[in-house]
């Protein structure tokens, strides 16, 4: 049995602010396989963002704090780690790519010196090697005339172009581990839908595992191996990609599934549009139990007062794990009988 | 919800150029945000506007109300052409045609209470009303967009922003308008809540009789409300037509592009489109006058000279 | 606005009818003092302003002699228990012209920068949100101004107008104004741009409304805090005229006008100098505290 590459144990993450502590993660623990791609999925104020960053220590402390666990990568806790440990594996094993590449590309450095900025940091490589790696680099991520474009400035690239640049930083030095949050959310669909084609085809060449963080099932329907439902800071729901779509087993991702608008009977057939009640908790004062109970119609009184483990479902597929007292397709299946 | 005949909104060559000037002060050339769009919306009926950025979808809804008024063209309204009214009159106008933003965080005013936020449409179009007879109304509005009343005070950080975006929904059919632009309403919120607000719209307008243009990005959501939809390339409208002709058959390479490249939240279907997608590079669209090629079913065909 | 009292039902959503509970955020003003609260200089520079206001205020009650009292037998008259402060001069009470003295001081500060928001705002309002030829004419105007330090124009102008504090009070209040007229322009320029005044425009509002309802109150806090900041650089201007003899006349005191005559007796009455000079300092300091304070306690940043 090798040893996960990402073993996250009980991971807890707070924020101070003027009106009391926000929590927002709280015990997550999970585990990545080498070359296994996740999608995580999440609203805001799931926690789906911001356990990964603490994880790579990039949020601010304070007013954020890590109130517990451990994140052991290759073995070694990184939250352990200082600061100057951690930073030789960002960027290195673990290459990242943000949401906005407008923001988080430096507007005053040539493309071709932030490719390099890692491959000097992490690899050592001299001048010209480097930058003909960053050229190999923007080759990989199918940016056309990469020679010609490596002295070119962010502004002169488009979106699309901009995010490639930003996953070719990620890769540059070859990482174990590619973590993508809402890499995609800010681009046009047909934008999305190339980048999305390319890391699956980076991930065949280069074959590192991925964490795919996003709102939208319909991305992570088609390239994850794993799928990871959160929600209020815990993971409700995680299993195989196909078994999670097919077999829901929390309420939540039932919600989240039947909120997208079935369109099998066309305009004439189709019905109101299933929504979930309500809105998230108010994480400064997280409720006791399943922190989707108060949205559930399915709630029991266990789960108001108590959360439930992430435990193998039911008669599910092996690796479907759910947090929930009740079991949901038994009281599906008592609601279409009525 | 039936949709009468006669349209209540009829646009015709709307053009919006912004003129750029070379910095030597030389020729000066345009940027063409819109060009030459014509569309109608009949009572009742939801008609969709999808496009990627750079569209100028966004530049079409703010041009329909006025907001950011066009270059040329002509846009009817209830059979008045907004463009040749007066600022005074178009003012009064905005009773009948409302708006409702992308942003909730951004479109209300920090410093005012929802209530009163609200309250603003009355204010401005029905001076016969008085104070308690408008704190009425707008307590009726907030439950009816599904805000407890009691919140009228509370200001807009004080609330979520599925929440914002009621208020917002609220202020718009306060003076029971007849149309209303949404442009991106649910792109700002968290899935769970968007068919929280879809429904709602939904539900104001089979209870009004509303008219919508809706504005989004969202191909899945757009097919789902809207009666028609009008794909809009680089400020042209390149395929017009019922919704569901148009997912079924789309006819203008373009649509079909922007169709191909939806997710579908099916994992095995997902995948195979994934490994099917044809990433080989694309000509330029047709972007000619629009042709009827079936029963109200409207697409672009190459244009005389321009591709 | 009630105090973050926990609206009820924020877990009772079972089947919930429509009406989600409210994030429990506290109202505006909560928030603001608690903020304010929690940075100390700022508390500290709050309260030294408000006693000193009081000060001004109470003067003829709480000063123990008539501050333009001489007296010849405490002509530079050491710090003692009947003058705790010393003598000046010509034997007045340090003690009571530093009291009577702040209302020079902050009556000058206050009414000066009064002056300058009572001009600087409305036509930055107009400069901002009309824009063409009239921002062009005002920004102009206002760019010559601000060329010209701000104290070299009050002096010029104090000068011009005749020595006597209403005068210094009009010229530091003239001279302040294109900063205000440059701030308002540039904060209503930014609120402007934002979408909820677009939203304005979209339910009809008429240009004036939409400056009055939407513009200004969202202005405010940035004027505010430029305005307490102002003050201190007022207070400073107020005591270079006074001690260039272009404001407070004698025989009323002011801290400026003090330090004047102080400079002469450094030798043998060094306290002549160093409670105006004190005072001075601690009102400038007070008022700087504040501000600072103020400016971040109105920035709401800590939520969306």
């Amino acid at each position: 049995m090798k040893k996960p590459l990402l073993d996250i144990r009980d991971l807890a993450v707070a924020f101070d602010t003027d009106g009391g502590a926000v929590h927002a993660v709280n015990g997550v623990s999970y585990t990545l396989n080498e070359g296994e791609t996740l999608g995580i999925v999440g609203e805001s104020g799931s926690g789906k963002s911001v356990h990964v960053l603490a994880m790579l220590g990039l949020i601010p402390r304070p007013p954020g704090r890590i109130t517990g666990g451990q994140v052991l990568f290759e073995g070694r806790d990184l939250l352990a780690l200082k600061e100057r440990e951690l930073r030789k594996i960002r960027g290195g094993a673990i290459g990242f790519v943000f949401q906005d590449p407008m923001s988080s590309l430096n507007p005053g450095m040539t493309v071709a010196a932030q490719i390099i900025e890692p491959l000097r940091i992490h690899l050592g490589l001299d001048a010209r090697a480097a930058r003909a790696r960053a050229k190999e680099l923007l080759d990989l991520v199918r940016i056309p005339n990469a020679g010609g474009r490596l002295d070119q400035y962010p502004h002169e690239f488009s979106g699309g172009q901009r995010q490639r640049v930003m996953i070719a930083i990620g890769l540059s030095c070859r990482p174990k581990l590619l973590i993508a949050d809402e890499a995609t959310t800010a681009l046009d669909v047909t934008v999305q839908a190339e980048i999305v084609s390319l890391v699956q085809d980076l991930k065949r060449e280069l074959g590192m595992a991925i964490i795919w963080i996003t709102h939208d099932l319909g991305v992570v329907a088609g390239i994850s191996d794993t799928v990871q439902v959160m929600y209020a800071g815990r993971i409700l729901e995680r299993g195989p990609v196909d078994d999670i779509f097919s077999d829901p087993r929390n309420a939540y991702t039932l919600g989240l599934l039947r909120s997208l608008p079935d369109l099998s009977g066309g305009r004439a057939g189709r019905r109101r549009l299933h929504q979930i009640e309500g809105a998230p908790p108010d994480m400064r004062h997280p409720p006791p139990g399943d922190p989707f109970a108060p949205r559930n119609a399915f709630a029991t009184p266990r789960c108001r007062a108590e959360m439930p483990p992430l435990a193998q479902a039911p008669g599910a597929a092996p690796g479907h794990l759910v947090a929930a007292w009740y079991d949901l397709p038994k009281l599906l299946a008592a609601e279409a009988a009525r | 919800m039936s949709v009468q005949d006669h349209p209540i909104v009829s646009v015709r060559d709307l053009s919006k150029h912004y003129p750029l000037r070379s910095w030597w002060g030389g020729k000066a050339s345009v940027f063409r945000a819109v060009e030459g769009v014509s569309f109608d919306i009949r009572p009742g009926e939801t008609l969709g506007l999808v496009g990627e950025s750079g569209s100028g979808k966004s530049t079409i809804g703010r041009a329909v109300t006025m907001l950011n008024p066009p270059t040329s063209g002509t846009i009817a309204f209830e059979g008045t052409d907004l463009a040749k009214l007066s600022a005074g009159a178009m003012r009064k106008m905005r009773a009948r045609i409302q708006t409702v933003f992308q942003d909730p965080y951004a479109a209300l005013n920090p410093r005012m209470s929802a209530g009163d936020y609200v309250a603003e449409a009355f204010k401005l179009h029905r001076r016969d009303m008085r104070g308690p007879e408008r704190r009425e109304a707008v307590a009726a509005l907030f439950q009816r967009v599904g805000l407890d009343p009691r919140f009228m005070g509370r200001y807009p950080h004080q609330f979520s922003g599925g929440q914002r975006q009621r208020i917002c929904i609220a202020r718009a059919i306060a003076l029971k308008p007849s149309f209303i632009v949404a442009d991106e309403p649910i792109a700002a919120l968290d899935v769970s809540i968007q068919a929280q607000v879809v429904n709602l719209l939904q539900d104001l307008q089979d209870e009004m009789g509303l008219s919508y243009l809706f504005i989004s990005h969202d191909l899945r959501m757009v097919r789902y409300l809207c009666h028609r939809v009008a794909v809009l390339w680089r400020g042209r409208i390149v395929e017009l037509a019922e919704a569901d002709a148009l997912y079924a058959d789309p006819r203008h390479p373009y649509t079909r592009r922007l169709l191909a490249a939806v997710p579908v939240p099916h994992p095995a279907e997902e995948r195979a489109r994934l490994a099917a997608r044809d990433l080989s590079g694309h000509d330029q669209p047709p972007d000619g006058p629009l042709t009827e090629v079936a029963p109200g079913h409207w697409v672009a065909l190459p244009g005389a000279g321009a591709g | 606005m009630s105090t973050g009292t926990p609206i009820a039902e924020t877990t009772g959503l079972a089947a919930p009818a429509g009406a989600p509970a409210l994030i429990q955020e506290p109202g505006t003003l909560t928030a603001f003092w608690r903020r304010l609260r929690a940075r100390k200089s700022a508390v500290a520079g709050l309260i030294i302003v408000g006693l000193l206001i009081l000060m001004a205020l109470f003067a003829p009650w709480i000063a123990p002699y008539d501050p333009t009292a001489t007296d010849w037998g405490n002509v530079r008259g050491a710090p003692s228990l009947a003058h705790p402060f010393g003598g000046d001069e010509v034997g007045r009470d340090v003690l009571s012209r530093i009291i009577f003295g702040a209302r020079a001081s902050l009556g000058a500060g206050l009414v000066s920068v009064a002056l300058a928001v009572s001009l600087g705002l409305p036509l930055g309002l107009l400069a901002g949100y009309a824009g063409g030829w009239i921002d062009g004419a005002i920004s102009r105007l206002t760019d010559a101004l601000l060329a010209i330090p701000f104290l070299i124009l009050a002096i010029a102008l104090a000068a011009f107008l005749g020595p006597s504090l209403v005068n210094a009070m009009i010229a530091i209040g003239l001279s302040a104004t294109s900063t205000f007229i440059r701030l308002t322009r540039a904060q209503v320029r930014a609120v402007a741009a934002e979408e909820f005044v677009e939203a304005a425009r979209a339910m009809g509002n008429p240009p004036w409304r939409i400056a009055r309802v939407h513009i200004l109150p969202n202005i405010v806090p940035a004027i505010l805090v430029q305005a307490t900041l102002t003050i201190a650089a007022a207070i400073i201007a107020e005591a270079s005229l006074s001690f260039l003899g272009l404001g407070q006349q004698p025989p009323e005191p002011s801290w400026g006008a003090m330090l004047n005559t102080a400079k002469n007796f450094m030798d043998e009455a060094p306290w002549m100098a160093i409670w105006p000079g004190l005072s001075i300092f601690l009102a400038v300091l007070a008022f700087n505290l504040f501000g600072d304070g103020l400016r971040d306690a109105l920035d709401p940043r800590q939520r969306t």
